[in-house]
């Protein structure tokens, strides 16, 4: 079985598992501080665009849309090759880090706004009239609200995070895909491409699992 | 007389539109107060004004028991004493019908907890919610929410009490339960502006009676005056399109 013995050929693999591992440790760490970065500047992000002053709103939409427009790769090439040239010097951990919260904050913003504006505005006006304050509002009655609301399509940018994750090896991070490509090159055979795939999916699926097991729940609960 | 509420050449517009005319209006510590008229006539908007949902035209004046109503540190201060109710509810759905009374009493007055839950308690049981309290709003029927909305402003022990249409949104047989309790609660000395379609209610329970119609008070009195000898050719004419109905 020739095909067996190119892609899925089982001694590479077992010589290349422990490097595949510290790969795969890697892209966990890269995606985990990218996802919570990007939460915590999404969230920020979307209560300056929604109640911001004025200014600070455009600056904050112009953000959100330019973030969104920009290849994530061009984004990173920028940050690891360019920004030296001005003195900013991030190692290939910060520079995949800085690439994917930047954008993802973007995204989370507008799922963030988006799940705000879901609520509809009597919960604002019977906070206000109690006489909540603004805090209280947003962290007692608004946002327990717009999490449900925003839960799938968070992990959902959740997975797209993961997956990007692996464009960090294009700036020489030992991520899954880089070490997976080097042992490539090393056994010459393109088995751990295989497995690191096989990887990626045995992760990733289930959340995807999750989402559109929470949208249909959703779905019948609102009917 | 000067009022406990005072309202003085009160202007909103929205946009170009105008929807009050600079009305001119006091209310009394403890009187009960119907607002009528058709729909349209700027009812919701006067009494939104009161604590400031609608902002207002800079030139008009609201006083709430001697505090202005601007936006700022007084703002607090009316709106915890001023109580709405909302013709759609507006319960918080995702807190039970317990912790939607305790929560602005905990959050902005400092109650404690157990505090809290105490005068919850007591407060539906009043408003004949008390086996409900474990429950989430969305497991009530329309008039068990509108009380469980009446007790969570009355929680915050308000001076005043705004009513917004408070039985309208409700199955006709739910409307006599939320009259009941809204009737309990005139004559406690807490004052009532209720904006309503219910004559019934406001020849029963008003002190004064206002007909509202193109964002200008029209005329005002007692019940009996308004609803018997009603002087304005309008007051007549909505009366008998709604009482006739
Ligand atoms: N948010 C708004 N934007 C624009 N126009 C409004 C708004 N709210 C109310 N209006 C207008 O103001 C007028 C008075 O409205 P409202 O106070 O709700 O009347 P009522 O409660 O007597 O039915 C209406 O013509 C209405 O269309
Ligand atoms: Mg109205």
């Amino acid at each position: 079985m020739e095909i067996f013995d190119t892609f899925f050929n089982v001694p590479v693999l077992i010589r290349t598992f422990p490097l595949l591992m510290q790969g795969l440790w890697v892209t966990l760490q890269i995606g985990v501080v990218s996802i919570v970065a990007g939460l915590v500047l999404g969230l920020a992000l979307a209560l300056v665009r929604l109640y911001g002053p004025f200014w600070v709103q455009l600056l904050a939409r112009a953000y959100i849309n330019f973030m969104r427009s920009i290849p994530l790769l061009v984004l990173l090439i920028i940050i690891y090759y360019a920004l030296p040239f001005v003195g900013i010097r991030l190692s290939p951990f910060l520079s995949a880090v800085s690439a994917l919260s930047l954008v993802s904050a973007a995204y989370t913003a507008e799922i963030f706004r988006a799940g705000i504006e879901a609520i509809p505005r009597g919960q604002f006006e019977a906070s206000s009239a109690l006489g909540l304050s603004y805090r209280h509002m947003m962290v007692d009655v608004i946002l327990p609200q717009a999490i449900r609301i925003v839960i799938p399509p968070l992990t959902n940018n959740c997975i797209n995070v993961m997956k990007d994750t692996a464009l960090a090896s294009v700036v020489a991070m030992p991520d899954l895909l880089k070490q997976a490509t080097q042992a490539q090159a090393l056994a010459a055979n393109p088995s751990p491409l295989i497995g690191a795939a096989i990887i990626y999916v045995a992760f990733l699926l289930p959340l995807v699992a999750a989402v559109s097991k929470l949208e249909r729940s959703y779905a019948k609960a609102d009917r | 007389m000067p009022g406990y509420i005072e309202i003085r050449n009160l202007q909103k517009k929205f946009g170009s539109f105008t929807a009050l005319h600079g009305i001119d209006l006091d209310i009394a510590e403890g009187e009960v107060v119907c607002v009528i008229g058709p729909s349209g006539s700027g009812k919701s908007t006067l009494i939104r004004c009161i604590n400031l949902l609608e902002p207002f035209e800079p030139t008009s004046r609201i006083t709430v028991g001697g505090t202005t109503v601007e936006r700022g540190h007084n703002l607090e201060k009316v709106r915890a004493d001023v109580g709405m109710v909302f013709q759609s509810f507006n319960l918080f759905p995702h807190l039970t019908v317990l912790r939607n009374v305790m929560l602005a009493p905990m959050r902005v007055r400092g109650t404690s907890p157990e505090a809290a839950e105490k005068r919850a308690r007591e407060l539906l049981a009043r408003v004949g919610i008390g086996e409900q309290a474990d429950k989430y709003p969305g497991k009530l029927s329309g008039g068990q929410q509108q009380r469980v909305a009446i007790a969570r402003a009355l929680a915050m022990d308000p001076k005043v009490m705004l009513f917004d249409e408070p039985t309208s949104a409700l199955d006709p047989e739910m409307v006599g339960e939320v009259l009941d309790v809204m009737k309990s609660l005139a004559g406690t000395g807490v004052t009532m502006v209720v904006v309503t379609h219910e004559m019934g209610f406001a020849r029963q329970v008003a002190d004064r009676v206002i007909f509202m119609d193109g964002g200008r008070i029209i005329e005002s009195g007692t019940p009996a005056q308004i609803f018997d000898t009603p002087q304005e050719e309008r007051t007549r004419n909505f009366l008998g399109a709604v009482l006739n109905h």
